[in-house]
């Protein structure tokens, strides 16, 4: 949990440094490259990726895309793996406190941008919200088709038989779609996209939500979009439909029975538990009775 | 039931010429193919039967002459002419092409059966259970064991990968395939299997085929037509066995002269 009472930990702006840390410049380039993203729902923009003052693979994607929207009255969240608290999270959130001096949040429903590297909340967006992906790979397709040429060719001519060739393999050789991440969905019915690694339990949040919702891959130097209330429809078999995992327990925090579960070990024996991955969805959970 | 009966050629080639720079490999070629009908283009080494076999195969750009294509609901249409997209999805439904090397034609990293109804999921069939069916059923048409539908064809032997990349391609009921020396690579025996393979199978499918060789033992085989061809253009082109009994052309009838008898 973040804990706002130890202000001496929260960094202060510092105005040596241009608001949000890119030239005004790089963020007009970054603009465009979201509002032609916005235009064309799950097609990926090549975009002039910045060298940025962390590693590629940390979120520099995500982070170009969040520092050309916010403004200084935005409010911040920035969630890894569904927490607040941990190490990625809490860096970027630093990041942008000491680049921008804006208002951060642990609440979801508090937050005008959510910055997240795996995991959409669990409390639902809502209009007016925009929540940035932080992409490792964007093309979907690319562990069976390694050719970008080619495979840009396939997004252009609509030729999505490779993703299906992919599912098919899943079946024959286990049964079940195994699948259980950066599960590829159709955007708006055109457009076959990565939905970054969050867990095929939220692929379903995805679909006609509230918010804006805009993806950034740093290294790989591109950005894309699906707007508010766009259809993103996960792919399948006819007779292997589309499934999310289920727990057989609930959250041993806030007895949540529909949250997406994270098992922790809890000592050298072996012992287990199941809690929510988001964190501040099982906190305000606990705090009510 | 060969279909020589139509008025209507299923491919047309007019003039057709392909360069690479200022070297011209391939010098205005013309034929018409017919539906049903086998057709070999050999030759030696560098003649351009591949170029030419690329070229009809909208897989090389000609830059001079016309290839004309009887699609089913349009007659025949030049297939230069049309958009990427038609062209595309002309070539992996109602065409097929057997590569020398079946790994180029192939995913070597997924299943026999994912690779043989790839092109089924490509038209938008999303029933895993029919899928399967469809491919067992062809894997059985090649005589390849059905237990082997979920292994991967970096475990098949040579001939077993070729026959993979025929019904990879045959699945969709193509009117033409192409195939680019099919059985060289392979030793005798396997060639002989596969040639009366692929003759049955373009019997029954009433299927229409270029087949490029230097083996003359293999246009004797499977083709009604073949064309010979020297330096880029076509020296003599005729039914088979008039052209290896009684070859007309200086270049012809070295060809056959040159052939070993065991």
């Amino acid at each position: 949990m973040l804990h706002h009472d130890r202000v001496e930990s929260d960094p202060v702006r510092d105005t040596q440094i241009n608001f949000a840390y890119l030239d005004e410049r790089t963020k007009r380039m970054i603009r465009r490259a979201i509002l032609k993203a916005v235009a064309i729902p799950g097609y990926q923009v090549p975009f002039g990726s910045r060298e940025m003052p962390l590693p590629y693979g940390w979120g520099t994607g995500g982070i170009q895309v969040t520092a050309s929207i916010i403004g200084c009255t935005d409010v911040l969240k920035v969630i890894d793996q569904g927490s607040d608290d941990t190490v990625n999270a809490v860096n970027i959130r630093r990041f942008f406190q000491r680049t921008t001096g804006v208002e951060v949040t642990t609440d979801t429903s508090a937050a005008s941008i959510i910055q997240t590297r795996h995991r959409i909340p669990e409390t639902p967006l809502r209009d007016g919200q925009v929540i940035v992906y932080q992409v490792p790979v964007p093309e979907p397709m690319q562990h069976l088709e390694p050719r970008e040429e080619e495979t840009r060719k396939l997004h252009a001519l609509q030729e999505y038989g490779l993703m299906h060739v992919n599912l098919f393999e899943d079946l024959a050789h286990f049964g079940h779609i195994t699948s259980t991440y950066d599960y590829p969905v159709l955007v708006n019915g055109r457009y076959i996209m990565s939905p970054s690694p969050i867990p095929k339990f939220d692929n379903p949040k995805m679909n006609l939500n509230p918010a804006l919702q805009l993806f950034g891959a740093g290294r790989e130097k591109r950005i894309y979009a699906v707007p508010p209330y766009t259809t993103v429809e996960s792919l399948g078999f006819d007779d292997h439909p589309f499934e999310v995992q289920r727990w057989q327990s609930a959250c041993e925090l806030c007895g949540s029975k529909v949250s997406f579960l994270d098992e922790v070990i809890m000592d050298d024996q072996g012992k287990k538990m199941f809690v929510c991955s988001d964190s501040d969805y099982c906190s305000k959970r606990q705090v009510k009775p | 039931m060969t279909g020589f009966e139509t008025q209507q050629p299923l491919m047309r080639v007019q003039g057709l010429s392909c360069a690479y720079g200022a070297r011209t490999v391939v010098r205005d070629i013309s034929f018409d193919l017919w539906p049903g009908e086998v057709l070999a283009i050999v030759g030696e080494s560098g003649s351009g039967k591949t170029t030419l076999l690329h070229a009809v195969a909208a897989r090389h750009t000609p830059n001079a002459g016309q290839v004309y294509f009887d699609l089913r609901d349009q007659g025949l249409q030049e297939i230069y002419g049309m958009s990427e997209a038609q062209r595309r999805m002309l070539a992996r439904t109602d065409w097929g092409f057997v590569h020398q090397n079946a790994a180029d034609g192939l995913r070597m990293n997924v299943s026999a059966g994912a690779n043989v109804s790839e092109r089924l999921m490509a038209l938008g069939q999303r029933h895993y259970g029919q899928l399967r069916a469809k491919a067992m059923d062809w894997l059985e048409r090649v005589e390849i064991e059905r237990n082997r539908i979920d292994d991967r064809p970096n475990t098949f032997s040579g001939g077993m990968r070729q026959r993979l990349q025929i019904a990879r391609n045959l699945i969709t009921q193509p009117r033409l395939v192409f195939m680019d020396e099919p059985t060289s690579g392979l030793d005798v025996s396997v060639q002989a299997k596969l040639l009366d393979m692929m003759r049955t199978l373009t019997r029954q499918m009433n299927l229409a085929a270029i087949i490029v060789t230097h083996d003359l033992a293999v246009a004797r085989l499977l083709a009604q037509r073949m064309m010979v061809m020297q330096n880029g253009q076509a020296v003599e082109m005729g039914l088979t066995d008039q052209v290896l009994d009684d070859p007309q052309h200086p270049y012809t009838q070295l060809l056959v002269s040159s052939v070993l008898q065991p």
